[in-house]
């Protein structure tokens, strides 16, 4: 009796298998379930932009997703930290993928690490949504407009907003303090070019290694060149540490300091009277209107922040994603690509939003004056917004694309 | 402007300067490593991870306790000492009779875990350690802008460098301590506490590392790895400088920070590794060190 | 080699060639080419009683010269991997030309330093990519097989470990090992036996840097990058934890460490964060006070016990 009962459950135990792949066929949802990820940086010189905001702000895409479409499918949140290093970020995404199941990863700062990520995620057909990261090499030399999107911001609108405008106020001679590594100088390319282009003139820069301790060595040489601006090509906990040191230093009496990539939360960690007047590009401004004040109040009472760009970025790249899982039917790449580049965005984050067959997510940024102390009404209200540079104007033309793939057609 | 060599005079300065200002901390750092391989035979690889543990308890003080600036110069360094004393009573102490590899390794080992315990409490990006309402603001000399703080770091290590110097070979309790180093066993039977002395160095020499590391506080990133960066540096000075004589260490420290830091004005790319370079050329023509006598 | 070790080797070799179908075949391969880092390194320490305290610039530079030579020159793979290991013997002859110069304690200060200078270089040189490091390097294909795939690398790789660690082992036993081993226990009466002691050291030297840019060249193919993180000192004491915990001195030894560091790691990254550096510097201070001889060591010493032998 029991041999039969064993050999009849064995034998079932062995279509079971069969029978469930046959379902997850039918279903055409690898695994059942869409898998996230956030790899980000979440206790080094970035964490304050992406780190855990990020992943609250993916969860709350998640949440928000579930709650407005009902979706059938399953959806799992996992996260990592990448210590700001190429290899570590590289082998989990690679292991991510190979053993869990992953179907798309995104924030990915710190545009090194990013490039890496990039060439995984392309070598095993997945999808980035890069939120996080600068380099403009994502949309030109090393995209991918197959696997990778480029959507929050790049250093080419970061450049352009006080490259110009700064140029144009009669300061034009600049002087480049860089974070030695892809980041700083895609920055640094793209801000001198801008410069040049207004018709300043660029007498030097000096690069630093990244998460620099002291930066009196640098900023002496900076001094010294005797520039009318100093232009701040890194990010996060550099440049917070760049202007204290200019500060200390005395250089800010006589010089001019452009924070390149500067968001709400680094000023709010310098405060207003070391920041006021000071000119930047950013992708968001919590305090724009009714639709970004309701979203980041709601990240503000888990975060305890208001959020920048990077997780208001990464709040519309899953929600985008989602939507177009479930549109399509399906979580295979090139099927969810198409139709992610054949929706347009409308959310908090942005309005009108498009993604370029490049992988470039085009949208408005915004040109923006730090307040003086004393125009400021309540805690995080820092910016006045001098311009809305549009879309197609903030980001560089698909002409101009060095990107293999585009520049054939 | 007046130019030296094509370099404006300002920059010259200031990088002097600079130079100056690590020169201190490296000449404090390696009289601290000095004085506890003289006594205990040991390379105390967790004197950059000690050092940032006098600054990590500057910031600390003054986040949780509200203890200022002046009140961190004397209690960090005395805390990291007592720190010191334990390691040296409940670790180093059974080394002894070992292979001298074994001390390096432990207090490799004992490195790794301070570092780590900072990294995981308050991440790798470093606390911002503000510079006392005193010392802030500058001395403008005219051909070159003078933080007063950095001047303040030159005066205070080297005064403890020489206060230091004094102790160990001018006083009573410095006798003692150079003859336990000479001849233990001979100076146990004269009824001097060896064992006392040993550990008694060990935690001067960290207190030393705690001293520089809250000096260091105002002027750069308070953060877990800012010992390790320095550490092996110190290191080749060490090298450099041979371990024999006290003032060897100090001169050379200061001489290393100077060339450092023209370095960086004549020949930037090479500034983080002219002290090696340096280091290698010593090996081979004069390998016990410039000051050096081989044990 | 006594029958029950041989019988050991057979299993362990059965035991990886079937790993590929139950473990994630790049962790396997990522302990091999770590336990061939130890294994390499140990030839150092356990075996001739020299401590280099900067053994991973001899991973690093093979790791960056092999991304160059697939990805750049676009050599064929074996020639990739024989050009970094090359250049890691070349890096261990003049690193070591200098370091034998001191003894002991300065030995590895030196070693630690000379180390940290090529680090630098490293840094700052264009083809390394700096921070960025050295990404997309071409695995190729050997013998037709396209190492693209996993588990053909694996082999590859497997192969590569195999081959090393029986030439450690004859280099151990041979009479050049005896010479070592007795440099490391007594060198006055080595030299007072006319052994040309400095060179049988820098001999040494340059086995265990080449056999550890070996490893280093191997790991670029594995990962398909090579970036700083393969020259700088934590990863130099990495190895000698790795040879610690396993056991200085034993031929087994190093390849326990390195699968129990590796594994560790592995698991631990994700659940614990920063701790892990805790822990490892934990396992040294446990294993410099309490358990000098290692895993394998103190196993050995235990099994003699047991049966009665004299150690």
């Amino acid at each position: 009796m029991m041999k039969r009962k064993l050999l009849a459950l064995s034998l079932s135990a062995l279509f079971l298998p069969a029978a469930g792949s046959a379902l997850a066929q039918a279903g055409k949802i690898s695994g059942d379930v869409v898998k996230v990820a956030v790899l980000t940086d979440m206790s080094g010189v970035y964490s304050a932009l992406g780190g855990k905001g990020s992943v609250l702000a993916a969860e709350m895409a998640i949440e928000d997703f579930k709650a407005q479409f009902k979706p059938k499918f399953k959806i799992e949140l996992v996260s990592a930290d990448h210590q700001n290093k190429a290899d570590v970020g590289s082998n989990k995404v690679r292991e991510w993928y190979d053993t869990q199941g992953v179907d798309m990863v995104t924030d990915v700062l710190n545009s090194g690490v990013a490039i890496a990520v990039a060439k995984v995620t392309t070598e095993k057909n997945k999808i980035m949504l890069n939120t996080g990261a600068a380099s403009t090499r994502l949309t030109n030399e090393d995209c991918a407009p197959g696997n990778v999107v480029h959507y929050t911001y790049d250093t080419y609108a970061l450049a352009n907003g006080p490259g110009k405008a700064v140029t144009k106020q009669g300061k034009d001679s600049w002087f480049f303090l860089t974070a030695d590594y892809a980041f700083g100088h895609s920055l640094e390319k793209d801000t001198m070019e801008a410069v040049k282009a207004t018709g300043g003139k660029v007498l030097g820069a000096v690069r630093h290694p990244l998460n620099a301790s002291d930066f009196s060595s640098f900023l002496l040489q900076a001094q010294a060149s005797k520039a009318k601006v100093i232009g701040l090509a890194n990010a996060g906990g550099d440049t917070i540490n760049s202007i204290k040191a200019a500060n200390e230093f005395g250089i800010t009496k006589t010089q001019t300091l452009v924070g390149l990539l500067t968001t709400v939360v680094d000023i709010h960690a310098l405060g207003l009277p070391t920041t006021q007047g000071m000119m930047f590009t950013e992708g968001f401004y919590w305090n724009l209107n009714k639709e970004t004040r309701e979203f980041s109040r709601r990240f503000f009472s888990k975060h305890k922040g208001m959020p920048n760009m990077l997780p208001a970025g990464t709040y519309s790249a899953v929600l985008h994603y989602l939507k177009a899982v479930q549109a399509a039917g399906t979580d295979d790449t090139a099927a969810v690509m198409k139709q992610m580049k054949a929706t347009p965005i409308n959310d908090a984050f942005a309005k009108g939003g498009k993604i370029r067959e490049d992988g470039r997510m085009v949208h408005d940024m915004y040109l923006v004056e730090v307040k003086k102390p004393a125009d400021s009404k309540e805690p995080w209200d820092y910016y006045n917004v001098k311009q809305v540079i549009p879309g197609d104007e903030a980001f560089q033309p698909m002409a101009l694309s060095r990107c293999a793939a585009v520049a054939k057609k | 402007m007046t130019e030296i060599f094509g370099v404006p005079i300002q920059a010259l300065m200031g990088q002097l300067m600079l130079g100056l200002v690590n020169g201190s901390f490296y000449a404090v750092l390696s009289l601290g490593l000095a004085v506890i391989f003289g006594m205990l035979n040991i390379i105390n690889f967790a004197h950059g991870a000690l050092y940032m543990t006098g600054a990590m308890l500057a910031w600390v003080g003054l986040e949780y306790l509200g203890l200022g600036y002046w009140w961190a110069l004397v209690l960090a360094p005395i805390c990291v000492g007592l720190i010191g004393i334990a390691i040296e009573r409940l670790m180093l102490q059974w080394l002894y009779k070992l292979d001298h590899l074994y001390g390096l390794l432990l207090t490799f080992g004992l490195a790794l875990m301070i570092e780590g315990l900072f990294r995981d409490l308050y991440g790798v990006a470093g606390q911002p350690y503000s510079i006392p309402e005193e010392l802030s603001g500058a001395f403008n000399l005219g051909f070159m802008f003078l933080p007063k703080y950095r001047a303040w770091v030159i005066l205070a290590s080297l005064s403890v460098c020489l206060a230091t110097w004094y102790m160990i070979e001018k006083t009573r309790l410095g006798a003692y301590l150079r003859a336990a180093t000479e001849n233990p066993k001979l100076t146990q039977a004269f009824g001097i506490n060896v064992p006392l002395m040993v550990m008694l160095t060990y935690g001067f020499g960290v207190g030393l590392a705690g001293f520089a590391g809250v000096l260091a506080a105002p002027a750069s990133q308070v953060g877990p790895l800012m010992g390790s960066n320095l550490i092996i540096v110190v290191f080749a000075v060490v090298v450099i400088g041979g371990m024999g004589s006290i003032l060897g260490s100090v001169v050379t420290g200061l001489g290393l920070g100077i060339i450092e830091g023209m370095t960086k004005v004549f020949w930037p790319e090479a500034s983080s590794t002219v002290v090696f370079m340096i280091m290698a050329v010593v090996l081979m023509i004069r390998p016990a060190g410039l000051f050096g006598r081989e044990k | 080699m006594s029958r029950n070790v041989s019988i050991a080797y057979l299993i362990g070799l059965g035991l990886l060639l079937l790993a590929p179908m139950f473990i994630y075949p790049i962790l396997v391969m990522k302990v091999l080419c770590f336990a061939l880092f130890a294994c390499a390194f140990n030839l150092l320490l356990g075996y001739t009683g020299l401590l280099s305290f900067g053994h991973a610039v001899f991973l690093g530079s093979a790791a960056y010269v092999t991304g160059h030579a697939l990805k750049v020159w676009q050599l064929p793979t074996l020639l990739g991997l024989l050009a970094g290991t090359g250049a890691a013997t070349l890096l261990g002859w003049v690193i070591g030309s200098l370091a034998i110069r001191r003894q002991g304690i300065y030995f590895a200060m030196v070693t630690l330093a000379l180390a940290q200078m090529v680090f630098f270089f490293f840094l700052q040189a264009p083809f390394t990519g700096g921070e960025d490091g050295l990404q997309g390097v071409p695995r190729g294909s050997l013998f037709g097989l396209d190492l693209a795939d996993d588990i053909n690398l694996y082999y590859l790789v497997l192969a590569i470990f195999a081959a090393s660690f029986w030439l450690i082992q004859r280099t151990i036993h041979s009479p050049f090992g005896q010479i070592l081993k007795a440099i490391r226990e007594n060198e006055p009466r080595a030299i007072s036996l006319g052994y040309d002691v400095a060179k049988y050291k820098l001999l040494a030297f340059v086995l265990s840097a080449g056999l550890a840019g070996l490893a280093g060249a191997t790991k670029t193919l594995v990962f398909k990058f090579a970036t700083l993180t393969d020259a700088h000192w934590h990863t130099s004491g990495e190895v000698v934890l790795m040879t610690l915990l396993g056991g200085m001195g034993t031929v087994f030894g190093p390849v326990v460490g390195a699968t129990v560091i590796v594994t560790l790691q592995n698991e631990l990254a994700d659940k614990v964060g920063s701790l892990v550096t805790v822990i490892m510097g934990a396992i040294f201070v446990i294993c410099v006070l309490a358990f000098r001889r290692g895993i394998v060591g103190e196993s050995l010493a235990l099994y003699n016990r047991m049966t009665g032998q004299k150690t």
